[in-house]
């Protein structure tokens, strides 16, 4: 029987599903019977996949310029080393 | 979800061969494609606009002087975040060399993985508020990470590298890579509960 602390302990893995099939199973009967884990299970969860998606924000204009002004300066300057 | 597909990735090889031979439009394609991602990355570790652009300019100017030494083993993508995030990491000792600012392992006091908020969230909490709402409390919530965490949970849920990647990103274990990305993950639970919970439940005192 895995313990709330075992749970956690393996939570990273489960969610990145890198857990063997025994122990994947042992996990899984965990949260049906243990509802605070399936919560930190499930919370957690979501925490990634709202952060995974979320897309970068375009980038100010003005800050893209700079960047494509110091570049093409350097492409004219030739590769050196900087 | 990232904004390159599979296809792109696919034909890149062939776009990252121009650049080599020293084709400049090929490489302004590739930092059109990336800068973007760069940047988000430079502000999420650096926590300051001024370094973050900074650290973009170096990270393609880098990139472009040493594109002979990028072997296409890795893609093109993971090669500029390993550039990037140790220009982000120079940055940022650099301006907190006053403060005690350590990227190494903070030792493990058992707070930073105890859980104190059990409540059930939405279905799609993130539905609740605007993009930029969403952004903001997302982007606060990361920021009030310990850089140690912040700089892994940002390598490996933001930008998806993989858990290796990541190890190699920041010259660090990939045991180190786990535990901290644990901790961050169940720190970044925690602050976001207060937004994302359901009205109307009960948070229980838990473990
Ligand atoms: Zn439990």
């Amino acid at each position: 029987m895995l313990t709330c602390k075992d749970f956690l302990t393996e939570l990273n893995d489960y969610l990145d599903e890198s857990v063997d099939r025994e122990l994947k199973v042992k996990l899984e009967q965990h949260v049906t019977e243990c509802p605070n884990c399936f919560v930190v299970f499930d919370t957690t969860k979501k925490t990634i996949k709202i952060y995974k998606g979320i897309e970068p924000q375009v980038i100010p204009e003005d800050i893209h310029s700079r960047l494509m002004a110091a570049l093409h300066k350097k492409m004219a300057a030739g590769k050196g080393y900087s | 979800m990232s904004e390159t597909t599979v296809a792109e990735v696919f034909d890149e090889a062939p776009l990252v061969e121009r650049a080599r031979s020293g084709d400049t439009a090929a490489f302004s394609e590739l930092v059109n494609r990336y800068e973007r991602k760069i940047f988000r990355l430079a502000k999420h570790i650096t926590q300051n606009d001024e370094d973050a652009e900074d650290v973009l300019q170096e990270t393609f100017l880098k990139a472009y002087s040493h594109l002979e030494s990028f072997q296409g083993h890795s893609k093109f993508y993971t090669w500029i975040v390993r550039i990037a995030v140790n220009e982000a990491l120079m940055k940022l000792r650099k301006r907190k060399s006053s403060r005690t600012v350590s990227l190494d392992e903070p030792t493990d006091t058992g707070e930073d993985t105890m859980v104190r908020e059990i409540a059930v969230w939405e279905e799609n909490p993130e539905q609740k508020y605007s993009r930029d709402e969403l952004r903001e409390i997302l982007d606060k919530a990361v920021e009030s990470l310990k850089p140690a965490f912040r700089t892994v949970f940002v390598l490996r849920d933001i930008e998806e590298l993989s858990t290796e990647e990541t190890a190699t990103a920041l010259d660090i274990s990939i045991p180190a890579v786990k535990s901290r990305l644990l901790r961050a993950r169940l720190q970044l639970r925690e602050k976001l509960t207060k937004f994302f919970r359901r009205k109307g439940d009960d948070v229980f005192a838990y473990l």
